[in-house]
């Protein structure tokens, strides 16, 4: 691996110039040469489907790729709450300033000034483009859109459709995406899984694929690359992550030499369903709107916890979010309501199923609610969330209250990306959860959509459009031996899966005990000493997976143990560099707190003065040598000072 | 809870398939993938092929899975897909049939596995609103009313699992149709395209499903609980020429 200059291309000049004076510093192709250049989209969800609708719509020839059977089922389908915009419809004094600050601070300060005001700007655009489409937003009876304030905001900036903001965003973005389709400007695959990425001369040049249906592996080339293959949440098992969705893509970009930036930024949600048992394959999220209305409480004695909640007289529950944080109460930022609910348990004031001898659950109470607002109201906001809690545990919310513990949800670190969204390897572009690039070290609630659909809609069709401009067309008709030898090495990979010299142990039971050490060690709160020994286990482990996974079946079919195989081997190297990353940060800041980094009364200590970067790694062919490049975080616009939700 | 498992093997779609009895013991709080996950891992290291099914979000949204269980696509829970049921919801079924999806426009692939392709043909004839990315107007520019709105959300929640499909007689997909010429057509953003009803059942014709006899067996089995009231919505634009 070679020295790099980590450039990330930002503009200077007025923050809210920027992006344009940037789009229009970037090339264009003309409408006849487009059909010229071949763009490969892996991933279709949000950021994914918008991109390679919008490209092809401009006339470039895509290929799309997708594991699962159809674009429609990418997991941004699940995001329930909104997505934010800066409209301010309703008059309460938001603007992009305040969206960008907003977004800054919520991601405590470890996010480029530049990106996250692009962000901010961009985001009305989506509600316009999203509405034209057919997008049924909530509405008021005016016939207005309707709005809500959303986790960690103090205006009503959270557009939705009911708690399914995310199901109808990406069906608006697979609709499009199937009209390019119609139109000739995609070839879409579905059940393909990518393996490898193919370089020549140092670019990103096509990708290999495995046809998830027949197992045959095959090269695909185009002039660019687009990685919108998600997040890696997934590491840790049980994850709000769909059973699908891995690091494989990224990470196989990651040991070509793209940098992996921030990968301990993982968010842990607050408002998740406790683990019922043992064969538990998922948590399942309850979107944090929830807590605009439900009020957070713990018993205040533990004699208590074994009780009904009802049980429990007023005077005994700690309603702790409000008494903690009284200017936010139940909508403080995820990671500080995520901490809280974890102190508490911590304490053994949990409630619900005992998981490894720790009640891990507090309430979430609708009573106020219904009791103020009626019943039907609470129930046109949320039916489908209470519905889905109670088809899981079957219990009503409507009169119990819910029961909930942090999960895993969402992952802010990814490949390292410039302001156009390329990677360190030329023509290889990241957008979506699978860049690292707006939400710093936590993302606000309703920004992942956001997000993804800047980067698809409107911030990779210009720049990869700029990207193509300056490359000359690949000879699609060529043989490439940097093709045969990516399919020869992945090849190798599935023998290799399929043949472990003393199979016993299946690669769900390796992806649990993984999931385990990653949660104890790099989720709500990490520790030096920990961190090492977590490391050491992993690396155990790792050796032990390829030396006695079980895989059945064979790589020529349909094989979805394979599969999991696969990403799971990816998992234990992913793993062990978040585990690095989480260590070399000695600093608490959003979702990483590392113990030895918190104040007396429980607060995030972040040290500005050592740890204002970006950690982007490189890959040296050895898992726990590393190196780190630092890309400085400059801030010309706002003060980075201390998160104050008090 | 001791349930007896029969479940649908088939190697490819070209190869006949066979019930295969299993037996497994769950906690009654495990899911139904769950349980399958579990018979899984005992197969794996029995040295056995994998049971191959669909599912992703495991939480009710990505239509992903798709299961007839004793008869029923999704299983007995109504408005369930599958990864939502539960097994204490078959406390009194000890005997559990377990198949694919089984209609000409969805072949099996692999066991419980089928080809859903036929789906996407119909949302590219037309299933979507013609607007360029960057060119769209003021989204509060077009008041809609909210019944209008809420009833195209109502519409719009297809989550595409093709559960209409299995349950139909006639193996229609009218109802997958009708949700999204319900979703698209009543909005006025969509009201331009006067011919995608006729885009969608002719492309539905062509992929080898059947047409409506108005069974309504299909908004019995809806996860989503989408009425056929939708295909009344679709029917009368049909007719009005909209």
């Amino acid at each position: 691996m070679t020295d790099l200059e980590l450039e990330n291309h930002t503009p200077t000049g007025k923050l809210e110039d920027r992006w344009t004076q940037h789009k229009f510093n970037l090339k264009i192709v003309s409408p006849a040469n487009r059909k010229k250049y071949n763009v490969i989209v892996v991933g279709t969800g949000l950021a994914g489907a918008s991109a390679a609708a919008s490209l092809g719509e401009m006339g470039f020839n895509v290929k799309t790729f997708c594991f699962q059977d159809s674009p429609r089922r990418a997991h941004s389908i699940a995001a329930q709450g909104g997505v934010n915009a800066a409209k301010n419809y309703q008059n309460d004094g938001d603007s992009v300033w305040r969206l960008f600050y907003d977004t800054i601070k919520g991601g405590d300060f470890r996010a480029r000034e530049s990106n996250v005001f692009r962000l901010a700007e961009l985001s009305n655009n989506i509600i316009d483009q999203a509405v034209a489409q057919g997008v049924p937003f909530a509405r008021e009876y005016s016939g207005y859109l309707a709005n809500r304030s959303f986790g960690g905001a103090q205006v009503s900036r959270t557009f939705y459709a009911r708690g399914q903001t995310g199901q109808q965003l990406l069906l608006g973005a697979y609709q499009a995406m199937s009209r390019q389709v119609e139109a000739k400007t995609i070839t879409h695959h579905s059940r393909c899984e990518m393996q490898d990425l193919i370089m020549i001369d140092g670019k990103a040049k096509g990708i290999v694929s495995r046809d998830l249906i027949t197992g045959k592996l095959e090269a695909h080339m185009a002039d660019c690359v687009v990685l919108c293959t998600g997040g890696y949440g997934n590491v840790f098992y049980l994850s709000t992550n769909a059973k699908g969705c891995n690091a494989s893509a990224a990470w196989r970009a990651h040991k070509h030499g793209a940098l992996f930036a921030n990968p301990c930024f993982t968010q842990i949600h607050p408002t998740c369903i406790p683990q019922q048992g043992e064969l538990q394959s998922k948590l399942t999220l309850m979107s944090e709107s929830l807590r605009n209305d439900g009020r957070v409480w713990a018993p205040k004695n533990k004699e208590d916890c074994d009780k009904k909640p009802e049980e429990i007289a007023e005077a005994d529950r700690d309603y702790f979010l409000e008494r903690m944080y009284p200017a936010f109460g139940n909508l403080v930022p995820r990671d500080i309501a995520s901490r809280a609910v974890k102190l508490i348990c911590d304490e053994g004031r949990g409630v619900g199923h005992e998981i490894d001898g720790q009640k891990l659950g507090v309430y979430l109470d609708f009573a106020n609610a219904i009791e103020t607002l009626g019943k039907d109201a609470i129930s046109e906001k949320y039916g489908n969330l209470f519905e889905m809690y109670q088809r899981i545990t079957s219990e009503d919310p409507n009169v119990t209250p819910m029961r909930i513990y942090p999960a895993v949800h969402y992952t802010m670190g990814g490949l390292w990306v410039d302001y156009n969204l390329m990677t360190t390897i030329d023509g290889l572009f990241a957008g979506g959860e699978a860049n690292f690039s707006d939400h710093g070290a936590n993302r606000l609630g309703a920004s992942a959509l956001m997000q993804g659909l800047a980067d698809g809609y409107f911030v990779l069709p210009a720049t990869v459009a700029n990207y193509l401009a300056q490359q000359k067309p690949l000879d699609l008709g060529k043989t490439y031996p940097e093709a045969e030898q990516a399919l020869q090495t992945s090849k190798d990979r599935i023998d290799k899966l399929m043949n472990a010299p003393f199979p016993k142990i299946t690669p769900d039971e390796f992806h649990r005990k993984l999931g385990k050490i990653m949660w104890d060690a790099c989720g709500m709160a990490r520790e030096k000493d920990v961190l090492e020994k977590a490391i050491a286990d992993i690396e155990v482990l790792q050796e032990q997976f390829w030396q006695q996974v079980k895989v059945t079946g064979s790589g020529e079919e349909l094989n979805q143990t394979l599969e999991r195989a696969g990403r799971i081997a990816d998992f234990f190297e992913l793993a062990e560099l978040m585990c690095v990353d989480a260590l070399t940060r000695e600093e608490s800041c959003g979702c990483h707190a590392r113990d030895e980094h918190i104040s007396a009364d429980g607060e995030a200590q972040r040290h500005d003065e050592d740890f204002s970067y970006v950690a982007a790694w490189q890959y040296t062919g050895k898992l726990s040598m590393p190196v780190l490049y630092k890309e400085e975080l400059l801030f010309e616009f706002v003060r980075p000072n201390t998160r104050n939700y008090r | 809870m001791n349930f007896t498992l029969h479940i649908w093997r088939q190697k490819d779609q070209q190869s006949p398939g066979v019930f295969v009895s299993y037996q497994i013991d769950v906690s009654e709080d495990t899911s139904f993938l769950e349980m399958l996950d579990a018979l899984n891992e005992k197969l794996i290291i029995e040295g056995k092929d994998a049971i191959a099914f669909d599912f992703d979000c495991r939480e009710g949204i990505c239509g992903s899975c798709n299961l007839v269980i004793n008869g029923t696509p999704h299983g007995k829970h109504e408005c369930t897909t599958t990864c939502q049921q539960y097994m204490r919801d078959y406390i009194d079924e000890p005997e559990l049939w377990i198949e694919p999806w089984r209609a000409t426009a969805f072949p099996i692939i692999k066991d419980l596995i089928v080809d859903r392709t036929s789906f996407e043909k119909i949302i590219q004839a037309g299933g979507y609103i013609e607007v360029r990315t960057g060119s769209a107007g003021e989204a509060n520019a077009t008041l809609i009313e909210k019944p209008v709105a809420d009833a195209a959300f109502d519409a719009a929640t297809c989550i595409g699992c093709g559960a209409c499909v299995a349950i139909c007689p006639n193996a229609s997909a009218t109802l997958f149709v009708a949700a999204k010429v319900s979703h698209l057509s009543t909005l006025p953003q969509g009201e331009v395209d006067k011919k995608r009803a006729y885009k969608l059942l002719e492309a539905m014709e062509e992929q080898g499903f059947g047409s409506c006899s108005n069974y309504r067996e299909c908004e019995r089995v809806c996860p989503k609980g989408i009425s056929v009231s939708t295909i009344t919505t679709m029917n009368k634009l049909l007719y009005q020429q909209k």
